[in-house]
């Protein structure tokens, strides 16, 4: 304790002096962090803006503005349309499924039963693994000629001639316009359900477990307690899984680049990925910045919905 | 734990084991292809799911021998790794600003840092390609370690924030009232107690810098700086010619480890993202 008291008492630097005040301590210890973002997340959002609304590509680096002339000739394009409208499909039905899965299987790891920690890690797995590693193998699953799914439907008697699902012996998932769009979504859904329901099993796990049990004592079923107490319960967790989920497949790229490339043809092109190809591929920095920009609203109100539920939760 | 009847027991595992099945069916299919001939693979009629001609140790002799895979690895653990200190040397200080000296304003200056965690690289990638050549960083492995951090650091922050907030402020105080100052209460006193929160931070970040791929197929065309994220992919195609098994036990050999570890961090991450209205 001496020896600390006097640590004040020694020659100290005009730094230290400064590092004293908290005032100051504070704002250096925020600093860099600040910078950090507003040099490369600030500056090129002004940036992506600015492309959008002038001439550059990857050839010709000025930046002539030319209004919303981009905005004009991506909107003309059905392209662009249909990236438009399947990032919402995609989007919006990936998520419906994995809220209600993410329900399911929330309710199922409430339980315990053998094996729990094992299941825990490969349900896990898929949010785990980098998500361009975990497609290939989903590649390779709807494979036109070596489909598993394929193999199995034929062992079962519905793939192949004279069966259910047709003459040919292969769905060709990638390459039919439909199955293509199916197989996207499964991947996004099988990406996304283990981080939905782990933050459901957290909201389930802080309910008041005397609550359920007084419900019990009171006669109440499976499904009343479910409805009435905890489904309003995790609401609020329930809708932050639902943000993240609609953020992270809305703004991804990966699973469409590599699984179909947009194709066949255009008709699975998402915003992110037309934006990669019109912008990196095609060299057309405009357009590619111009399509990327569609992605801002949809984004900035999810956000603005999270910082809602986190201030709530701060009241209560 | 109450008992349950034996049907509903039967009805619980089955549920697990379908959910689990879907969970794992490409690592599955991954894993049984890297050992896999070509003269299996490459049949339609043989069972996808077995060996019909005895496995082989081929594929991994290519993956490791002729491609570019050791690389990759290489190139993903240098990333991660200054990826990782940059994050701790930005994020930590600025967490404990906002836990503790930043007064009323750390918690609204928190959330928006968090948010800028929510801006995804797809938005971002055609000014910061712009960003990186003008820099003349792109190929080569520095225009990622330049720009993941704009990822790690909010998420860290925001993470090591709660985490500071939950450590007794009465610690730091009494040190303080011992002589200490605040910087070095902060070092001696918060920093030793903090271990579990900067591990999860270490974790979290080197897990992303593996799976970030949209900056890492935008900035690096070289195939010798490339990723492995971007690299497996990519690489390990040949124009049309896929070399199946390869690609799969690349994207194997990293998946398997990388969902151990964070399967241990799990609960941290999921405070993290439910903004501590849960506590995990």
């Amino acid at each position: 304790m001496e020896q600390a008291a006097q640590t004040p008492t020694k020659t100290k630097t005009r730094f230290q002096y400064l590092t004293d005040r908290e005032s100051f301590l504070g704002s250096l210890f925020l600093l860099p962090a600040v910078l950090y973002i507003i040099l490369l997340v600030g500056v090129p959002f002004g940036m992506a803006i600015a492309f959008s609304l002038s001439d550059v590509t990857v050839g010709d680096t000025s930046l002539d503005y030319v209004g919303l002339e981009n905005f004009r000739r991506i909107l003309n394009t059905p392209q662009f349309r249909r990236a438009l409208v399947n990032s919402f499909i995609i989007t919006l039905i990936a998520q419906l499924f994995v809220i209600i899965l993410a329900n399911i299987l929330a309710l199922i790891f409430y339980e315990d039963f053998p094996g729990k920690w094992m299941a825990r890690m490969l349900i896990i797995m898929p949010w785990a693994t980098p998500i361009s590693l975990g497609t290939i193998g989903w590649l390779w699953i709807f494979d036109s000629k070596f489909s598993p799914i394929d193999w199995v439907l034929q062992q079962i008697g519905l793939l192949g001639p004279d069966t259910l699902l047709g003459p040919g012996k292969h769905l060709n998932y990638l390459g039919r316009e439909e199955l293509a769009m199916v197989a996207v979504i499964i991947v996004h859904v099988w990406r996304m359900l283990p981080l939905a329901t782990v933050i459901l099993l957290a909201g389930l796990a802080s309910i008041d477990k005397d609550l359920i049990d007084q419900a019990q004592v009171d006669g109440a079923k499976f499904w009343r307690i479910h409805r009435d107490i905890r489904l309003p319960l995790i609401y609020p967790i329930m809708s932050i899984a639902l943000l993240f989920g609609l953020i992270f497949t809305f703004s991804d790229m990966v699973v469409v680049f590599l699984l179909t490339r947009g194709g066949p043809i255009y008709y699975t092109q998402v915003l992110p990925t037309w934006a990669w190809f019109k912008g990196i591929d095609g060299g057309n920095l405009s357009e590619g910045a111009a399509v990327a920009l569609f992605l801002f609203p949809l984004l900035l109100v999810a956000a603005i919905l999270i910082l809602r539920s986190a201030k709530r939760s701060e009241i209560t | 734990m109450k008992k349950r009847s034996l049907p509903k027991q039967i009805a619980l595992l089955t549920a697990v084991a379908v959910f689990s099945f879907f969970a794992v069916i490409p690592f599955l299919v991954m894993l049984i292809n890297t050992f896999k001939q070509d003269a299996d693979l490459y049949r339609p009629q043989n069972n996808p799911f077995w060996y019909n001609i005895p496995p082989t140790l081929d594929n991994l002799r290519l993956l490791f021998l002729e491609t570019n895979y050791l690389t990759f690895v290489k190139n993903s653990l240098i990333v991660g790794t200054v990826v990782v200190i940059i994050t701790l040397v930005i994020a930590v200080p600025a967490a404990y600003s906002l836990a503790r000296l930043a007064g009323r304003y750390g918690e609204t200056v928190g959330i928006g840092i968090f948010l800028v965690y929510l801006v995804p690289p797809s938005l971002l990638f055609i000014p910061l390609f712009r960003v990186v050549t003008s820099l003349h960083l792109n190929d080569t492995i520095w225009s990622l370690i330049l720009v993941y951090p704009t990822i790690s650091i909010p998420f860290s922050t925001w993470l090591l924030m709660g985490f500071f907030k939950s450590i007794p402020r009465d610690l730091e105080e009494a040190a303080m009232v011992d002589g200490f100052s605040r910087l070095t209460a902060f070092l001696r006193v918060v920093m030793p107690l903090s271990t579990s929160g900067i591990v999860a931070v270490i974790v979290f970040t080197f897990t992303l810098t593996l799976h970030e791929f949209v900056y890492a197929v935008t900035f690096i065309t070289a195939s010798a700086q490339r990723t492995i994220s971007a690299g497996v992919p990519i690489e390990l195609v040949r124009g049309d010619v896929f070399f199946w098994q390869s690609l799969l036990a690349a994207a194997v050999i990293v998946a398997i480890p990388v969902a151990l570890v964070y399967n241990f961090f799990l609960d941290r991450l999921v405070s993290g993202f439910t903004m501590g209205a849960v506590k995990g």
